[in-house]
């Protein structure tokens, strides 16, 4: 007997879900497939959790229709939908010994008392915590009681398994590896696993493809490499790791590839169906490149910080095109605060973003203001 | 597939319908003498033979929304056709049950218009029975699936039929008194619609006069119910939060006799404790006495008014707000008090800004209770007041008093009704806007931290004293009941417990001879019975108020707590006039005994279940679900775990209060079933004062044992947090200081 996943597909169609006046997700559509993990990531109120809290059946959709494994369930509770729910604080009931919280979902199915007790000490195995059966939760560590959430809801089997912010309550180190354990067992167990964070790099490191929400609604879908490389609007571009978004204006497209002109120096780059005229473009920090003094065919600027943090330096420097942030892994040459410098653009990293800029730049900044 | 739960409730409505007698029998509900006659007498027949027969032919069409379910047994609940139908037969068929019930009475038409319509009848029909009330749980559970199937409640079967169950518990059992008593209100004496009564009564100086400002006149009724209220409302509710805090956070000792001497007024009859304050200073009391021998102050009705009753009353109350105050106290994480050490707040900063906050639901509801308990408390103002009259009294008065003036008591109770509701408001404002969750679904450790020195001094200062005038209170009661005639022969007897509780072996075994047996039993059976079902329906309640969203979730709020304040009194007469006459006829039983307590003191259930599950992380309930738990298992198995302080507290308070219960009581008790207060009420009447202060103290030490039982059975909550660890040799000099 050992625990597997019977991973299923989870389908939104056309579902909004309203509380009184406030549209919390509105004509969401979209497919998870089995055995894929992927996670919704969004500032607070995007109507992430929201999303989760339907696929669980903890809330009910007011329109639309879900599916999973393919069976219709919209208007399944919670208690007869075959989903498990990692929470953000664990929610491991104070009562009852780590044994009894793992074996709960199994006993209250009516299943043999001594079955769910085997199938709870192979959960806790799974999950590192042999030994620790007769423990009070009060009794553990912060990433001990996560661990045990977790394996609360594997020994369920479950068709898909959610996690609402699982991380957001550990310290950083700790974090780091509880998501690499999560995403090992998801793998291993081969689980449909839906995770809802706030943390880009949190969504970058365990997701295959990541779904960006913002306003109740999905910006875009797609892998953690998609997002990065090739978001659709402003709002991806700085969520999915930084972006300093430029003015600039594409002066022409040939064919596949749009040639634009960027605080003065012209560059060939893919053209995203971009036309000719003003646009935006993202560029990722480490895809500006500095040299100290001043050089042909570079955009001039000066530093005016310069942050040493061991792997990288960080610098802002103030050019034409504003206040840009940068990342430099040559640390053999770091440059002084103050000193001029020539910026040249890298190959990767520099992308034009199409379309509903002013709309992604209002969001950006709505999100700014909101605390994380 | 079939739909089980449809099945079950299907088959109970036909039992109902067809096995068992439609009607009440003469014998009351526990009674099974019908058994013995059931095929040959045609009062004892099932509806269904009722109707076929032709000897009550309007109970036959209920037949058909018995049937109608049948026809989707086998359909999904998602199908639209099955919610139809039910809605259909469960709600048509409820409406057609009452209204039945409710158009022909046990002679005739029950209303005069109908005799019109159609002419006299010599149909007759008696109180609901068995069958009837199946059939109605039957169709009212058919009902709420149909609602459920619609998606009400995110679907959630048993959620939904617990809010019809309560819904049509509280409409049947508080609402319908309440409409037969307003509805009086608007009448002259004769019976006849007279509304400009009511508002001559409603403005009326005898309620609203202010001329004891500046005259000798006395006030209003109102004005003086109010002051009374809120005195003892704040004053109850800073002494329950001071021996709540002494309990939990001091090394005071004795803790446990404490605990049990704060719990004593509250198993003791209110007008007990009047009677032994009249002991200590009325005009013959111990203390008038000792004060004239020593300071030569002559003896004189001092007690009697404002001062004694707020200070009866304090005795009675102050119980209830520890019992409310302490599960607050106790549910106030440690990690919030640490935090707040650790942001280098002292000790007196972290309570004021840290621990008192987050007590302040617990200690708005102290209050609420203090002060609706202040207002419609009879026993102490009858005896105590003396000119000092309050609305409760005035309503008793109103009644049974040579004025028998049913609608100036309407008018009473809805100025009562106005202030309780007012106050009740005005907290869930006050309340409403911070969350005070503080037992989370993570791991809770730590420990609290001392309270400062100066605040243990206070609550020393104060507990202390109290407790030991708690303890002279309780003495007297105890002492008076083995004293000849108090004031006058205080020779030891044992006379009174004799005359009570006197047994002895006759020919046929045990002979119960003591005048006291037959109320003593009834109100421990009936008080037995109406205990569970008052915590069982509080905490339900409160479970559906806390943790469900549903439509009308603050007029259900409402008319739950509607009963709390209501006076017991005004309920006394609205069981009277609703339940006298079919289609419920009550009156006369041990059953409307039992419903009156439990709706009685149903809020009081409700309170401490809310205040304890708004303290529990709704995570739980929800990993609970998400895990398959239904949300049947989710409340037995996580939530009512974990609510053991509020189960306690509601059982020992449900029981407790239907001991002591007199208001409401006195109105309903029939000779079969008379209770212990209104048998020693009628005792003091005659003058025998030795017996009744006898037979109080047994109640009270009898109630103890209960408490104490109970409390062990139950036992305490388990958190799991570490327990403080105490210093070796704690000093001995801080009880001292007290």
């Amino acid at each position: 007997m050992t625990l597997k996943g019977k991973a299923a597909s989870v389908e939104f169609r056309n579902v909004t879900k309203a509380f009184g006046p406030v549209v919390a997700v509105r004509d969401l559509t979209f497919t998870i497939e089995a055995g894929e993990l992927i996670t919704f990531l969004g500032p607070s109120g995007c109507g992430k959790t929201t999303t989760l809290r339907m696929i669980a059946g903890l809330e009910l959709a007011t329109s639309g229709q879900i599916f999973i494994g393919g069976d219709e369930v919209t208007r399944l509770p919670a208690t007869d939908r075959d989903v498990a729910m990692v929470f953000q604080s664990y929610a491991l009931f104070p009562h009852m010994t780590v044994a009894e919280n793992v074996a709960y979902g199994l006993t209250v199915g009516g299943g043999p008392k001594a079955e769910a007790r085997a199938r709870a000490r192979e959960g806790l195995h799974l999950v590192g915590l042999d030994g620790f059966e007769e423990r009070m939760p009060s009794e553990l560590s912060g990433g001990q009681q996560q661990r045990v959430a977790v394996a609360r809801a594997l020994v369920l089997e479950p068709q898909v398994l959610l996690f609402d912010e699982p991380l957001s309550n550990l310290d950083a180190k700790l974090r780091r590896r509880m998501r690499e354990e999560i995403r090992d067992l998801q793998r291993s167990l081969g689980l449909t696993a839906v995770y809802v964070t706030h943390d880009q790099s949190e969504a970058l490191a365990v997701s295959d493809r990541i779904v960006v929400m913002r306003n109740a609604a999905i910006a875009q879908v797609g892998s953690p490499q998609d997002l990065y490389e090739r978001p659709v609007d402003g709002f991806v571009a700085d969520f999915i790791g930084d972006a300093n978004l430029v003015e600039a204006e594409v002066v022409r497209v040939e064919g596949e590839e749009a040639v634009v002109r960027i605080g003065g120096i012209e560059t060939r780059r893919p053209g995203r169906s971009v036309a000719p005229g003003p646009a935006k473009v993202a560029i990722r920090p480490e895809a500006l490149k500095l040299s100290e003094g001043r050089e042909p065919g570079s955009i001039e600027g000066t530093v005016t910080r310069a942050v040493y943090l061991g792997s990288h330096l960080e610098y802002v420097v103030e050019c034409v095109l504003g206040e840009l942030f940068v990342i430099d892994h040559a640390m053999e040459s770091p440059i002084p605060q103050g000193a001029t410098v020539a910026i040249r653009l890298a190959r990767r990293g520099v992308n034009l973003v199409p379309g509903r800029d002013s709309e992604a730049q209002a969001a950006t900044q709505g999100i700014q203001t909101e605390p994380a | 597939m079939l739909n089980r739960t449809v099945v079950l409730w299907l088959a109970v409505g036909w039992v109902g319908y067809a096995v068992l007698p439609w009607y009440a029998l003469d014998d009351g509900f526990w009674g099974f003498g019908w058994i013995a006659s059931y095929l040959g007498d045609t009062e004892h027949s099932p509806g269904l033979v009722s109707g076929l027969t032709g000897e009550r032919p309007w109970l036959a069409p209920v037949a058909l929304f018995l049937l109608m379910p049948l026809a989707v047994l086998r359909r999904p609940k998602m199908d639209p056709l099955f919610s139809t139908v039910l809605l259909a037969a469960g709600g048509f068929g409820l409406a057609y049950v009452l209204g039945q019930g409710f158009t022909v009475g046990l002679s005739g038409w029950r209303w005069d218009f109908l005799e019109g319509w159609f002419g006299a009848t010599d149909l007759q029909q008696f109180g609901m029975g068995y069958g009837a009330l199946l059939v109605c749980a039957a169709l009212l559970f058919l009902l709420s699936q149909g609602i459920a199937a619609r998606g009400a409640v995110n679907g959630d079967v048993f959620v939904v039929g617990s809010i019809a169950l309560i819904v049509a518990l509280v409409a049947t059992f508080i609402f319908f008194p309440m409409t037969q008593i307003l509805i009086s209100a608007f009448q002259d004496l004769d019976g006849n619609f007279a509304p400009e009564r009511f508002g001559e009564k409603l403005v009326s100086a005898d309620l609203w006069g202010v001329a004891c400002l500046t005259s000798s006149v006395r006030c209003g009724i109102a004005w003086n119910s109010l002051v009374l209220a809120i005195l003892v409302g704040v004053s109850t509710a800073v002494m329950g939060l001071a021996f709540a805090l002494a309990v939990t956070r001091t090394r005071i000792r004795g803790k446990k006799l404490l605990r049990v001497l704060t719990i004593l007024p509250i198993i003791t009859p209110p007008f007990v404790i009047a009677l032994a304050i009249i002991l200590l200073f009325g005009r013959s009391g111990a203390a008038s006495t000792f004060l004239e021998w020593a300071f030569g102050i002559p003896p004189s009705r001092w007690i009697y008014g404002l001062f004694g009753t707020w200070l009866s009353q304090m005795l009675a109350f102050t119980p209830i707000a520890f019992l409310v105050l302490i599960g607050v106290v106790e549910g106030v994480s440690p990690a919030m008090e640490e935090a707040s050490q650790t942001l280098r707040a002292k000790s007196w900063r972290t309570f004021m800004t840290v621990s008192l906050p987050l007590m302040r639901p617990g200690l708005a509801n102290a209050f609420l209770v203090g002060f609706i308990e202040s207002l419609a408390d009879f026993g102490n103002p009858m005896v105590l007041g003396g000119d000092f009259e309050v609305l409760s009294t005035s309503i008793f008065f109103s009644i049974v008093g040579s004025q028998n003036d049913m609608g100036r008591a309407a008018v009473l109770g809805i100025v009562l009704l106005a202030f309780t509701l007012s106050a009740f408001y005005a907290q869930r404002r006050w309340l409403g806007r911070k969350s005070y969750t503080t037992v989370t679904g993570k791991g809770d450790a730590g420990i609290h931290p001392e309270l400062p020195k100066g605040l243990v001094r206070l609550i020393y200062g104060t507990t202390v004293p109290w407790a030991v005038f708690t303890f002279v209170i309780y003495a007297m009661i105890m002492f008076g009941g083995f004293v000849k005639l108090w004031g006058y022969d205080h020779s030891f007897t044992l006379q009174h417990y004799i005359d009570a509780f006197d047994v002895s072996w006759g020919q046929h075994g045990i002979v119960w001879a003591g005048a006291a047996w037959n109320s003593f039993s009834t109100t421990l059976i009936i008080s037995a019975i109406a205990a569970p079902l008052t915590a069982g329906v509080g905490l339900l309640t409160a479970y559906l108020l806390v943790r469900q969203r549903f439509r009308g979730r603050d007029t259900f709020e409402f008319g739950t707590m509607l009963s709390f304040a209501i006076p017991g009194t005004v309920i006394g007469v609205s069981y009277i006039l609703a339940f006298n006459v079919p289609p419920i006829e009550l009156t006369g039983t041990g059953a409307i005994l039992v419903i009156c307590f439990v709706f009685r003191n149903m809020p009081v259930g409700v309170r401490a279940g809310i205040a304890s599950m708004s303290q529990i992380d709704q995570s739980l309930d929800e990993s609970s679900l998400t895990l398959g738990a239904s949300s049947f298992t989710t409340l037995r198995r996580v939530v009512l775990p974990l609510l053991r302080p509020a189960i306690v507290a509601a059982l020992v308070f449900s029981f407790v209060r239907a001991v002591t219960a007199i208001s409401a009581v006195i109105f309903l008790v029939s000779a079969r079933y008379d209770m212990a207060t209104s048998y020693i009420i009628g005792r003091v009447e005659n003058g025998d004062y030795g017996l009744a202060i006898a037979y109080s103290s047994v109640l009270i030490v009898v109630m103890v044992v209960v408490i104490l039982g109970v409390q062990v059975a139950v036992g305490e909550r388990k958190l799991g947090r570490r327990g403080t660890i105490k210093p070796a040799g704690a000093p001995a000099m801080e009880v001292g200081i007290a």
